[in-house]
C-alpha cells in the first residue's frame, strides 16, 4: 500500500472522529455569532481519496487524497452583504497544506435598478451543461478531472460586477483589472499530451506559462444583455481578454502563454416539448492569430451548442447536448502546421448525455455525465453516486473515465488518468 | 281566501327555504373554486417561514427550513413563488423559483450559489417530491382545478366531502382522491389519495388552522405515506399577507441576490 493511501486512511480513522465532536459543537458558536453580531457561519469538513485505475508512468498512483475544511462567513446588513469563503486543504498528493480564498466580496445596491458586487467571486452565465461558450470565467479543469466536488470546477474571479435592470432588458458588466486564468492540466497531477515532446508527459514536464499579471494592461471585460420574454431567456454576450487556457506556445522558452481573445455570442433557453431546450453560439476572435497562420497560437473559432433536457420518469431526468468547435482559417492552419504533427479536424463535434436518478426521498442521487466526440474519437464518462446519510453527513463515490483512439485528442490525452474516488463530507 | 292565502304563504315558505338552502349549499364548482382560493390565493401575496420535518419509514428524520414568498398575478390563476433555503447547510442559500401557469407547464429555476449558477429545471411532472419530503410540488403550489372531475359525495355537519377523479389518469399515480372542505371557511382539512387498486395510500391533513389578517391559514400540515410509513410535517411561522411583493422579485436578479423579504 502506498504512503499517501496510508496517510488518508489515517485521516479517515483518526482525524475525522477527532474533528467530528468539534463540528457538532460548532452549532452553539454559530448561534452565538448570529445572535450577537448577525454573522452567519457555515461550512464543511471533507475527506476525499482517489485512485488511478490505470498505470501512468508520469504521475503518482493516488489521483486525489485530501482533507478540506471550508468556512463560509457572511454578514447581512441593511447596506449590503459581505461574504468570505475560504478553504483549508491538506493535500497528500502534492504533499502540501494550503489556504485558498474562494470568495471575499461586498454586494450592495447603490440604486434601485443597480446591483454591484466587488471582490473575489464566482461568476457564471450561459446555457450549457458542463460545456461553456460565452461563460469565459475561469474554470479549474484539474479539480474537475481528479474528482473534487463540482463546486470546484468554477475558479474564483477578482472582479467588479455591475448589473443594471431596466424594463426592456438587463445588463451585466464585469471588469477584472487583472486576468483570471483557468487552471489547466499542466502535468502536476494529470498527464497530458505534450506537443513539444510529441508524447504524453506529466511530472517530467510541467508546463508553466507566461502569467498575465500586470494590472489594467492584462484586464478582462465581459458583458451580457439579457431578457426574459414569457419564460424564454435570451442573452447577448461580449468578452474582451485572453484565452482562458494558455492556447499559445512559446517554443523558445518552452512555456505556454495566453493569446488575446474577444468573443461575441448569443443564447436562448426556454420550455420545449415538455422539457427545457437551449441554444448558444459564440464567435471566438483569436486576436493574436487572426489569419490563422501562426501554428503556435490557436485559431479563431465558432462554437455552437444545442441542448435538450426532460424528465424521463419520476425523479429521473435526461439531458442531451450537441456541441461543436469550428476552426476558422483551417487552410492556413493546415499549411503552417509543423511537419509530423497530426492535424486537428476543422470541426470538433461533441455529444453529451446526462442522466440523473433520485431515490430514497431524494437522498440518493445516481448520476452519469458523458462526453463523446465522434470527430476526435474520444470520450469522458463521469458516473457518480451521492448519498445524504443525514442532513449533515454525505458520502460520494465517483469516477472519471477517459478513453480515446489517439493520444493527442482533447479527452484521449487523459486516458491514463482514469480514476475513481470516494469522499465523506460533514456540513455545518 | 284565507285558505288560498295560506297556500301562497306556504308556497312562499317552501320557496324561501329552497332558495335559502341553495344559498347555503353551493354547487360543486363553487366549493372547488372557493377551496382553491382559500388554500392557495389568500391575499394578493404572502410570506411564510417553513420548517419541514421529514420522517422516513425507518423513523430517521431530516429537516428543511426555508422562507417562501408567493405573489398572485391573477387571483385564482397565474402565480409566482420564491423559496429561499436556510437549512440544512448543504442547501443553504439555494433558491427555487416558480412561475406557475394554469394552461401550460410552469417555469422553474434553481439557483446554486456555490457555482453562481441559474439552472432551469424541468417541470413536467408536478407529482414528484418537493425537496425530498412527502409533499409534492402540487401540494405546495396547488393542483389545477381543471385537471379533475369533482363530485360532491357527502355533506356532513361540518364538511363538504368531494371525490376528485383525474381527467388524465395516466399522468398521475392516484385513481382518485377525496377531500374534506370546511363548510364555514372552505379550508381544505383533509385529502385522501387512493391508488389504482382503490387502496388509500396517502393522506394530507391540515393539523392546525389559524386566522391571520382575516385569512384562515394552515399553520401546521402533515402528509402521511400510508404505504411506506413515512411522513412529513410542515410548520408555518411568521406568516404575513399583502406585504406588497413586487413582480421583479421573481426574476434572475433576485435569484443571484436574494431580497430582504427572505434574508431576515
Amino acid at each position: 500500500m502506498s504512503r499517501p493511501c496510508l496517510i488518508s486512511i489515517f485521516i479517515f480513522i483518526i482525524l475525522v472522529p477527532a474533528v467530528f465532536p468539534m463540528a457538532v459543537n460548532a452549532s452553539p458558536l454559530q448561534d452565538r455569532l448570529y445572535d450577537k453580531y448577525g454573522v452567519d457561519l457555515n461550512g464543511f469538513i471533507e475527506g476525499r481519496q482517489g485512485w488511478r485505475l490505470r498505470d501512468d508512468p508520469y504521475e503518482k498512483d493516488s489521483s486525489i487524497s485530501e482533507m478540506r475544511m471550508q468556512l463560509d462567513v457572511s454578514k447581512d446588513a441593511d447596506w449590503g452583504v459581505i461574504k468570505l469563503k475560504g478553504d483549508l486543504v491538506g493535500d497528500q498528493v502534492e504533499e502540501k497544506a494550503y489556504a485558498e480564498l474562494r470568495e471575499l466580496n461586498f454586494a450592495f445596491s447603490p440604486l434601485d435598478f443597480m446591483d454591484l458586487k466587488i471582490g473575489r467571486q464566482t461568476l457564471t452565465w450561459g446555457t450549457g451543461d458542463l460545456l461553456f461558450i460565452n461563460d469565459l470565467f475561469p474554470k479549474d479543469w484539474q479539480s474537475f478531472f481528479i474528482g473534487r466536488d463540482d463546486e470546484y470546477l468554477k475558479a474564483p474571479s477578482d472582479a467588479i460586477k455591475g448589473s443594471l435592470f431596466f424594463d426592456l432588458f438587463d445588463i451585466d458588466l464585469i471588469y477584472s483589472p487583472v486576468f483570471n486564468a483557468s487552471r489547466y492540466v499542466d502535468g502536476t497531477r494529470l498527464s497530458y499530451w505534450n506537443s513539444m515532446l510529441g508524447r504524453r508527459a506529466g511530472q517530467d514536464f510541467i508546463f508553466t506559462d507566461h502569467e498575465r499579471n500586470s494590472y489594467f494592461k492584462d484586464s478582462e471585460f465581459a458583458a451580457r444583455v439579457s431578457k426574459n420574454i414569457t419564460g424564454i431567456e435570451l442573452g447577448l454576450y461580449g468578452y474582451s481578454g485572453f484565452w482562458k487556457t494558455p492556447e499559445g506556445l512559446d517554443s523558445k522558452e518552452a512555456k505556454l502563454w495566453y493569446p488575446r481573445l474577444s468573443a461575441y455570442g448569443a443564447s436562448a433557453r426556454g420550455a420545449l416539448w415538455g422539457g427545457i431546450g437551449n441554444l448558444e453560439i459564440g464567435y471566438y476572435d483569436s486576436r493574436d492569430d487572426r489569419d490563422g497562420d501562426d501554428a503556435l497560437v490557436r485559431n479563431s473559432e465558432i462554437r455552437t451548442l444545442a441542448g435538450f433536457e426532460r424528465e424521463l420518469a419520476s425523479d429521473f431526468t435526461g439531458g442531451f447536448q450537441y456541441y461543436q468547435e469550428w476552426m476558422q482559417k483551417y487552410d492556413s492552419y493546415k499549411s503552417t502546421l509543423p511537419a509530423g504533427t497530426a492535424p486537428k479536424d476543422e470541426v470538433r463535434h461533441v455529444f453529451t448525455l446526462r442522466l440523473t436518478k433520485l431515490l430514497m426521498n431524494q437522498n440518493l442521487r445516481l448520476s452519469l455525465f458523458t462526453y463523446y466526440s465522434p470527430s476526435d474519437q474520444d470520450g469522458y464518462i463521469r458516473p457518480k453516486i451521492h448519498y445524504k446519510v443525514t442532513d449533515q453527513w454525505a458520502m460520494e463515490v465517483g469516477a472519471n473515465i477517459f478513453a480515446g483512439k489517439d493520444d493527442y485528442t482533447f479527452f484521449g490525452q487523459f486516458q491514463d488518468n482514469t480514476n475513481a474516488h470516494a469522499g465523506v463530507r460533514w456540513s455545518f | 281566501m284565507k285558505r288560498s292565502a295560506m297556500i301562497v304563504i306556504g308556497l312562499l315558505g317552501v320557496l324561501l327555504t329552497v332558495s335559502l338552502q341553495a344559498a347555503e349549499a353551493p354547487t360543486v364548482d363553487e366549493i372547488i373554486e372557493r377551496a382553491n382560493l382559500a388554500a392557495y390565493y389568500a391575499g394578493d401575496d404572502g410570506r411564510a417561514e417553513v420548517i419541514m420535518t421529514i420522517t422516513d419509514a425507518q423513523g430517521r428524520t431530516r429537516k428543511r427550513e426555508f422562507v417562501i414568498l408567493r405573489r398572485d398575478v391573477v387571483d385564482g390563476g397565474q402565480q409566482q413563488f420564491y423559496v429561499y433555503f436556510k437549512k440544512p447547510s448543504d442547501v443553504r442559500k439555494m433558491v427555487f423559483m416558480v412561475h406557475k401557469y394554469i394552461d401550460k407547464d410552469d417555469d422553474r429555476w434553481l439557483y446554486l450559489p456555490a457555482l453562481d449558477l441559474v439552472k432551469r429545471i424541468v417541470a413536467t411532472d408536478k407529482r414528484t417530491s418537493f425537496v425530498g419530503s412527502h409533499f409534492l410540488y402540487e401540494d405546495v403550489s396547488g393542483r389545477s382545478v381543471k385537471e379533475d372531475i369533482h363530485e360532491l359525495v357527502e355533506t356532513t355537519a361540518d364538511y363538504y366531502v368531494l371525490k376528485n377523479t383525474p381527467k388524465d389518469p395516466a399522468g398521475v399515480e392516484f385513481s382518485y382522491y377525496t377531500v374534506w372542505v370546511d363548510k364555514q371557511n372552505f379550508m381544505l382539512v383533509k385529502a385522501e389519495y387512493h391508488d389504482k387498486d382503490g387502496r388509500k395510500y396517502r393522506e394530507v391533513e391540515s393539523l392546525e388552522i389559524k386566522n391571520i389578517q382575516g385569512f384562515p391559514t394552515v399553520v401546521k400540515a402533515r402528509v402521511r405515506d400510508l404505504a411506506s410509513g413515512g411522513a412529513t410535517v410542515s410548520v408555518f411561522k411568521n406568516i404575513k399577507y399583502n406585504i406588497g411583493l413586487k413582480d421583479r422579485i421573481f426574476t434572475e436578479r433576485y435569484l443571484r441576490r436574494p431580497p430582504r423579504e427572505v434574508r431576515k
